[in-house]
């Protein structure tokens, strides 16, 4: 029995449902991307009176900045939309209904397609408006480098709830930094050849680094280098299938030891 | 009752029966091997102290943990083999799993209904919210309701789908008498309808003699003694089901069968 469309859109409709009713969860979706881009805004523009301008230094961070925010979107809108079953000690509701492992991931997947569009769409409208960064001007080039970073945030936001599924409660901490660990590796900032050798194999198994790679080439008045992408892409969709075989097997291990039935107790020793 | 998931042509046997079920936690054996099932148109009553192994047994009737061995088969389907479809037979409430408080009533009943594949949705949420008088309560989140008012959210969402099999596991242990008795009633003239069965755990054994057709006496994981409430305990010398509860409890060894 493949997924059920209903099922799938009533994890979506519940996380809606809890936008819709507290302000405090809506605010988070585009508030921080906001304040990054004012940030460095500014910390550009003012680079710029000290540097050429024609270095193009403001496109180029804004861009990183702008790009790196929505692959967080993405991670943390999956991991947010779990969390709040583990908030409100959801789980044997939720896993004691027909409801699949499957349909309750891509539940969480197309949740966090709605809530990080508000928050690609509220960064990309301040930074045009403010600081003339203007994202649509990349045409259709765009979209290949927001696909890869999109599967990329749904890969470590899965990841990161099979975590939390596994270890309890009390691991939720674990997720918020996970884009913050990764950003170095990823050459959000400076091209991957600047880091030590053993950092650079880090980053070319990690998909955003080729997405950068390439925004880099792209600010530099180059072609889009698709062969850059679509390394990055095969990793994103790799990742993805094996962050959903983790998740899927987490599921199994916790109804197997009691630990879904347990949830709370973190240990069912 | 019409807006139900599972419309198939009902299968012969009982709803749900139960094979050899086992669980253990490390050396701890919790569910030491029991059989049993329940009937069309029943209500059984799992009884036991606390510890004995009930709420284990239906969270491995739910699918939420595994068996060590044995099997669970509701209306004939595995749940281990068939999960999705047994579950849209069945359905659950316990004190120990509300829904969650940051959604209104009607919110968690659709969101439910949606994951239990409710044909007639919208009718069927609005006709339980007044069969269980919860229709002020519409638009009101779970989390600022009473615990007695939270328990008759969880029995509209345990019966949205019209299960075939419906698990309760105190249903009103925090319910006032008048509520208490409603619900004793509406589970009662459900299951007489002869379509749905009822695995009842309950404390409360005047409640159990009330509603119960069988009872199952759970101790340390095994079922020592099963059948009537209303004469098994002149059966084993006892005045009360209270009477013979107290003696299964703190004697298990002298009324283990066999």
């Amino acid at each position: 029995m493949g997924p059920r469309p209903r099922r799938v859109g009533a994890v979506v409709l519940r996380q809606l449902y809890l936008l819709r009713g507290s302000p405090a969860r809506v605010l988070p979706l585009f508030a921080w991307a906001a304040v990054d881009i004012v940030l460095w805004g500014f910390i550009t523009r003012y680079l710029d009176t000290l540097l050429a301008p024609r270095l193009g230094l403001a496109t180029l961070l804004l861009s990183a900045v702008l790009l790196w925010d929505f692959f967080t979107r993405v991670m943390h809108g999956v991991a947010m939309a779990f969390l709040e079953d583990v908030w409100s000690r959801n789980f044997l509701n939720v896993f004691a209904s027909p409801l699949m492992v499957s349909e309750y991931v891509l539940g969480l997947v197309a949740s966090s397609v709605l809530t990080s569009a508000v928050g690609l769409a509220v960064m990309v409208a301040l930074a045009g408006a403010a600081f003339g960064l203007s994202m649509l001007a990349w045409g259709a080039a765009l979209a290949p480098f927001l696909l890869v970073l999109f599967l990329t945030g749904i890969a470590f936001g899965v990841a990161a709830a099979a975590v939390v599924l596994r270890f309890g409660p009390a691991s939720e901490w674990l997720v918020w930094p996970v884009p913050a660990l990764l950003s170095p590796f990823a050459g959000v900032f400076y091209p991957v050849a600047t880091l030590p050798g053993w950092m650079q194999a880090v980053a070319r198994l990690l998909p955003p680094s080729y997405v950068f790679e390439g925004m880099r080439a792209v600010v530099a008045g180059g072609p889009v280098d698709g062969a850059l992408l679509a390394t990055g892409g095969a990793l994103a969709i790799l990742l993805v299938g094996l962050a959903a075989w983790l998740f899927a097997r987490t599921h199994r291990h916790c109804v197997r030891s009691g630990l879904l039935a347990r949830y709370s107790a973190e240990t069912v020793s | 009752m019409t807006a139900s998931a599972p419309t198939s042509v009902t299968p012969p046997g009982p709803v749900l029966s139960v094979r050899d079920l086992r669980r253990t936690f490390g050396a701890t054996v919790a569910v030491a091997g029991v059989s049993f099932h329940v009937d069309r148109g029943e209500i059984v009553g799992l009884l036991g102290p606390n510890g004995a192994g009930k709420t284990t047994t239906i969270d491995m009737v739910l699918g939420v943990l595994a068996a060590s061995a044995g099997s669970v088969r509701i209306e004939g389907l595995d749940v281990a083999v068939h999960r999705a479809a047994a579950l849209e037979r069945t359905n659950f409430a316990a004190v120990y799993a509300p829904l969650p408080g940051n959604l209104t009533v009607a919110q968690n009943l659709r969101v439910f209904g949606l994951f239990y594949g409710v044909r007639g949705l919208g009718a069927r949420i609005e006709r339980l919210l007044d069969e269980l008088d919860l229709r002020r309560f519409r638009d009101v989140r779970c989390g600022v309701l009473s615990s007695g008012e939270q328990t008759r959210v969880g029995l509209a969402k345990a019966l949205l789908n019209d299960p075939r099999l419906l698990l309760l596991d105190e249903p009103t242990a925090s319910l006032d008498p008048a509520a208490a008795r409603d619900v004793r009633a509406r589970i009662r003239a459900l299951a007489r309808q002869g379509t749905m069965g009822v695995l009842w755990t309950s404390h409360n054994m005047r409640e159990v003699e009330e509603v119960c057709d069988r009872v199952l006496f759970l101790a340390s994981g095994r079922i020592l003694l099963e059948g009537n409430p209303r004469t098994l305990p002149g059966e084993h010398g006892a005045a009360t089901l209270d009477d013979l509860f107290v003696a299964v409890a703190h004697h298990p060894l002298q009324a283990e069968p066999g």
